[in-house]
């Protein structure tokens, strides 16, 4: 049903990514999909690395542990933006046509007053892309 | 070094570059978590202290207008005079070690690591950097400061009792020969826009560059100190500087802010009558944070260059429509003549010893070093921000020389303007006006002017924008000890706050002169700290890949 699934990732806050890794790995069994797990980091030093190349590397070594644990075919792709916080959203629907994704499956917060003013990432990617939207509660 | 998988070491970059060996991780000071919905990451005790330093000056100042007032004042004259020698030699070592970068073969290290490619075009780049740097001065003196200088080199120079020139002319003035009076008066403008200040900059925002992408250091102030202090710099020494970085940036904006609106109020009150007063001022300063705060919304790309490179080409648009309709050639050899002008006078300008114009090379001349240094931690931590993967060489030219040449240019239009209006003309209302109108009266001659002079309180309020969303994004990150990728509400707050202190200050009694004062004084230290930097920069190439 689905052959591309990609899971955004953030290194920076592994511990909450707990269920939507699970709920991709076991959707990419049920399917045979491949995974991508995506990041978008910034090209300036961050408390995940100190550069590109830095921040790549880890991204794989994430990939390929996830591999390992969930027994799927797991690839990664780090994309570096001038300001992740800001241009999360469109870099995400970008990697998403980039990818071929046709289920991308993320973590997302608990809806909250500040979503008024700041829509979370899960819903907006869900509201503007082609793909289906898996969006799993924290 | 450690494994690059555990996350504590540092790793290569792209292509070669020498990395630092540091065990600090960046961001391990920090507390995150939530105030009600609002996240937040800040470094600890860097942002705590910060805050409230600027609310005790805040409340200083307001409090106590007077004491404030005359303490502020007695630093400032303390600083500016005391010091003239030293921030005019250290201005001068700061262009000397640029053009020394330019030359050598550090200039081939490319920021970033050998392999690393510019995240900007040359247009974008060049937009961000000039609109953070000094485009809002442009607009404010590009008509003020040579029409300033001219008027005081033909009045010529005048003798106290004391045997101290008590005049304000540069050097020893042009009494009475007009030509020579409009040369002296460019080559003295030119002189405080040209290379100085963007070598000052040039100088700060190399070294962040440097030590964040290629050493891997996190993109705060305190990084160029670790070729100095090395792991010193994660404490305290590196606490302070970060908090006069951020102090500085604050108050350096939120004072501009006050003047710019006052420069704004004059501006519409002689388009559209729009009567002068703190209560125009306090709608145009909460305007001017609220197109910034929906510009730190939409990011760097989609906020702060989009607003640059607007204001670029409105700035451009002025320049070529002043061009044109004004003296053109007039100008235009005016452009020549006055560059030549600069070369030639730039020795005894840049003398730090032994001067007797002491009114212009400590009113002026020191009085602007001392400003751009203190703004230089915000300029150039912006700068270092949007210059990654250029030369040495490439951003050194591209910083020094390239703006340069624009501010020649701008001070030639205008300035050039205003001057031949006196002139030829004998149209002194430029001349006698106050400085915040010199340049809607200097446009008010030309055809098309209510739309012209429109077009001149648009860029001043957006070049306040893009220096207010800029300066937010810079004050947030060095209060999230580096972090680029900090919660968006922080940067609201900083928006915020900015102009929540210009309004304060602006409602109080001399409120913005002692700030702006205070400001200056903080750029006492940086000339040190900025002396410093040119030794790391040195030292940090000097491992580097060529």
């Amino acid at each position: 049903m689905f052959a591309t699934i990609m899971i955004p990732v953030d290194l920076a806050h592994q511990d909450h990514l707990g269920k939507a890794l699970q709920c991709g790995a076991d959707l990419a069994r049920q399917y045979g999909s491949r995974v991508i797990y995506v990041s978008v980091a910034t090209a300036a030093p961050s408390s995940v690395a100190h550069n590109p190349a830095e921040f790549d590397a880890k991204l794989q070594g994430f990939a390929a542990s996830q591999a390992e644990t969930h027994g799927i075919t797991a690839e990664a792709l780090a994309v570096f933006s001038h300001d992740p916080v800001t241009d999360l959203d469109p870099t995400l629907l970008k990697a998403i046509k980039d990818t071929g994704a046709d289920l991308v499956v993320m973590a997302s917060h608990l809806p909250r007053l500040t979503d008024y003013i700041w829509p979370s990432n899960g819903g907006t990617i869900a509201s503007h892309s082609g793909a289906s939207v898996f969006v799993v509660r924290g | 070094m450690t494994d690059e998988n555990t996350n504590q070491g540092i790793p290569e970059p792209e292509g070669e570059a020498a990395l630092i060996d540091t065990d600090y991780e960046i961001g391990q000071d920090n507390i995150d978590g939530s105030v009600g919905p609002f996240g937040f990451d800040i470094h600890n005790p860097v942002f705590l202290i910060s805050g409230l330093c600027v609310f005790f000056f805040v409340f200083y100042a307001l409090a106590l207008p007077e004491q404030a007032g005359s303490v502020f004042s007695w630093l400032f004259s303390f600083v500016t005079k005391g010091f003239d020698w030293f921030f005019i030699g250290a201005a001068n070592i700061f262009v000397l070690f640029c053009f020394l970068l330019i030359v050598t073969p550090y200039g081939r290290v490319r920021l970033g690591g050998a392999d690393a490619t510019p995240d900007y075009s040359y247009l974008g780049w060049f937009a961000m950097l000039f609109a953070a740097g000094m485009g809002i001065g442009l607009m404010f003196y590009g008509v003020a400061e040579p029409m300033s200088h001219f008027s005081s080199s033909l009045g010529g120079t005048t003798v106290g009792e004391d045997g101290i020139r008590t005049d304000w002319a540069p050097l020893g003035g042009a009494a009475g020969d007009q030509a020579e009076a409009v040369r002296l008066g460019m080559a003295a403008t030119i002189f405080h826009w040209g290379l100085h200040p963007w070598a000052i900059y040039a100088v700060v925002a190399l070294s962040l560059a440097l030590f964040s992408y290629n050493k891997g250091l996190p993109l705060t102030i305190r990084s160029a100190f670790y070729p100095i202090l090395g792991e010193r710099v994660w404490g305290w020494w590196g606490h302070c500087i970060d908090i006069l970085a951020v102090f500085a940036t604050l108050f350096g904006l939120a004072t501009s802010l006050g003047f710019g609106a006052i420069q704004a109020n004059a501006g519409l009150n002689e388009l559209f009558g729009i009567p002068i007063g703190s209560t125009t001022e306090v709608v145009l300063i909460s305007a001017i944070t609220a197109v910034a705060l929906i510009s730190v919304l939409r990011g760097l790309d989609g906020g702060v260059k989009v607003l640059s490179e607007i204001n670029m080409g409105l700035a451009f648009a002025l320049l070529l429509f002043v061009l044109l309709v004004g003296p053109t050639l007039f100008l235009l050899t005016g452009f020549f003549d006055y560059l030549l002008a600069y070369v030639q006078y730039l020795p005894a300008l840049a003398n730090p010893i032994g001067r007797e114009d002491v009114n212009f090379s400590q009113g002026w001349t020191s009085f602007y070093w001392a400003w751009w240094i203190s703004w230089s931690p915000f300029v150039g931590m912006f700068i270092a921000r949007v210059s990654r993967g250029r030369t040495v060489r490439e951003f050194v030219t591209c910083v020094l020389l390239i703006p340069s040449l624009v501010c020649v240019l701008w001070m030639s239009v205008f300035g050039g303007a205003a001057l031949n209006q006196v002139i030829a003309d004998g149209y002194t209302a430029a001349q006698d006006a106050d400085l915040e109108i010199k340049l809607f009266k200097m446009l008010a001659e030309l055809p098309l002017a209510s739309i012209t002079s429109f077009i001149g309180i648009v860029l001043v309020i957006v070049f306040f924008v893009t220096s207010s969303d800029s300066g937010s994004l810079v004050i947030d990150t060095i209060t999230a000890g580096g972090k680029v990728d900090a919660p968006v509400p922080q940067r609201v707050f900083w928006c915020v706050f900015e102009g929540a202190v210009a309004i304060v200050l602006l409602l109080s009694a001399g409120g913005l002169q002692s700030l702006q004062s205070m400001v200056i004084s903080t750029g006492l230290p940086f000339t040190v700290v900025l002396l410093a930097m040119c030794w790391a920069i040195w030292r940090g190439l000097s491992t580097e890949a060529r």
